[in-house]
């Protein structure tokens, strides 16, 4: 089955744990070595001790769908509407959030709060996160 | 936050022709708007002493502007004391707030500040689509254009648009407040009953409830009627020292205070409240810097970019509780004409044209001087706001008649 159209992130060493975690099945996030805070997008310098020493490390892969909208506009060519992107709350640390593709359930099903896990889809060299329903 | 040592007039406003496909060039349209405005103002090109732009020279999207300080500056032959153009501001009207900043300091006496677009005519006939990042390749098993920045982390999913990133945080406030399509609807009915009175308005036609919630979904829940209309136009004000009062051809606006905080984090999915926006910072610090509040402001100019933006403006800004936004434009009586805060009355970005935040301040301006025309309220307004931007982006202006 051809895969859709997907426009890809550039890989660089400050995203390619998050962007390639999925080889290895794990949705990896930034964390402080120091104070354990998870960080996203990735930084230089973790956002509550100011620490520089960091780590991605590999979340539990679940999350709650904080919000979504279920896109209808044919943005891509080989990118199929409907679809939904979500974002979604990851159960490690309050107000950690990612936007990914939420697939495995028809966008008119979708509601807040759903409880999702991560799935990975590889194009290339990247393996984007996608969530799914947790209970399916 | 608290007061503001700023001290500035908004002393003439102009605008080029606007339609949704002029096909004439960029700076062409500018010198129609730079030269109405300074003429509005009643001042001599040779008066002008600086400039200001959003988002300055790029073109990227295609239409999104062309014309930059430098290009006006050669072809009016400028003397400059003081100029700036770019994109990282509190939104597009950061550049005004930039120029009223200069003149309060002394630096120049009057700022010609515009905003131009052609993003009607570059889109053509494949609209917003064809102009899309990434657009050029992508990785269907080949090697194509990888995506950096921010944008890396919404466009693998096919999220390439604010209207995607705007529909979450709708869908977030419909979700916590129990807002509706029918009340967000309002927002667009309202804009295209005022664009009837406004000759310049794209959108024109008649526009009920039902026609709106018939219309296709571009994002849920944001329809076709909630994104605003890409048009080709320039708009431009000129920023003027208290002291050349004497020089103007009417009394112009007093610039009140501003806004431009951003408290939260610069991020369309980070920030901390999904159901608001920069835009809550900018609105809080528009009054702590004055004594005025919001039930003195007579009429609103407010970002439409998104229907839901400008009801996330009208919360920030105090004119309804939060989370009380649907409730208060349901129906369209509250911000109608002869409402009790007239909302965007020269039909807003859904209707007027995308015009990209200088034409709320210019529609802020016309109705503070009465000269409306067949959209002037029937009350004149003494107190203004203008604001635009949305997401982490956001500057407001706060205006009285002199």
């Amino acid at each position: 089955m051809s895969q859709p159209f997907r426009v890809l992130p550039r890989l660089d060493d400050s995203n390619r744990h998050y962007w390639t975690g999925g080889e290895h099945g794990e949705l990896r996030i930034l964390r402080c070595d120091a104070c354990r805070t998870w960080i996203h997008p990735p930084a230089p310098i973790c956002p509550s001790c100011r620490g520089r020493a960091l780590t991605p490390e590999p979340t539990s892969g679940l999350g709650e769908l904080h919000t979504f909208t279920v896109n209808h506009q044919p943005w891509y060519p080989g990118l199929e509407p409907p679809y939904t992107i979500g974002v979604v709350a990851l159960p490690e640390q309050e107000g950690l959030r990612i936007t990914a593709g939420i697939i495995g359930i028809e966008p008119g099903d979708v509601r807040i709060g759903l409880a999702v896990r991560v799935v990975f889809e590889q194009y290339d060299d990247v393996w984007l996160p996608f969530f799914e329903p947790a209970d399916g | 936050m608290g007061r503001q040592r700023i001290d500035a007039l908004v002393s003439g406003v102009g605008q080029s022709d606007v339609g949704r496909r002029l096909h004439r060039p960029p700076l062409d349209l500018t010198i129609d708007a730079c030269l109405a405005a300074i003429a509005d103002a009643g001042l001599r090109i040779e008066d002008i002493d600086g400039l200001a732009t959003y988002p300055g020279g790029i073109d990227m999207p295609p239409g999104f502007s062309g014309v930059g300080v430098s290009d006006v500056q050669e072809v009016l032959r400028l003397e400059l004391d003081w100029f700036t153009g770019g994109m990282e501001l509190p939104g597009q009207l950061g550049s005004v707030v930039n120029a009223v900043l200069a003149v309060s300091a002394g630096l120049c006496k009057h700022v010609l500040c515009f905003r131009t677009v052609t993003e009607g005519s570059a889109q053509g006939g494949g609209g917003r689509s064809a102009v899309m990042p990434g657009s050029g390749g992508g990785g269907r098993g080949g090697s194509g254009v990888r995506m950096g920045s921010f944008m890396q982390w919404s466009l693998p999913y096919g999220a390439p648009s604010a209207a995607n990133w705007i529909a979450t945080m709708a869908t977030r406030h419909f979700h916590e407040f129990g807002t509706t399509e029918a009340q967000l609807g309002a927002i667009a009915v309202n804009g295209r009953r005022n664009a009837a009175l406004n000759a310049k308005a794209v959108y024109r036609d008649p526009m009920t409830i039902d026609d709106y919630l018939a219309s296709r979904v571009i994002s849920s829940p944001l329809r076709l009627f909630d994104c605003d209309a890409p048009c080709d136009g320039s708009t431009a004000v000129i920023v003027s020292a208290p002291e050349t009062a004497v020089d103007l051809r009417t009394a112009a606006p007093r610039v009140e205070s501003v806004g431009t905080a951003i408290h939260g984090r610069p991020s369309w999915d980070q920030w901390d409240d999904l159901t608001t926006m920069a835009l809550r910072d900018a609105s809080a610090q528009l009054f702590a810097a004055s004594d005025l509040t919001p039930a003195d402001v007579d009429v609103a100019e407010l970002y439409d970019g998104f229907s839901f933006i400008a009801l996330c403006w009208l919360e920030a800004l105090g004119f309804c509780g939060r989370g009380e936004g649907g409730a208060f434009i349901e129906g369209g009586a509250n911000i109608a004409r002869e409402g009790v805060l007239p909302l965007n009355t020269h039909g807003g970005q859904l209707s007027g044209g995308r015009l990209h935040g200088y034409g709320f301040l210019h529609e802020a301006c016309i109705q503070l001087w009465g000269e409306g025309g067949d959209r002037q309220l029937p009350t004149q307004p003494e107190v203004a706001v203008a604001g635009a931007g949305g997401g982490p982006l956001a500057a407001s202006l706060l205006l009285t008649r002199s």
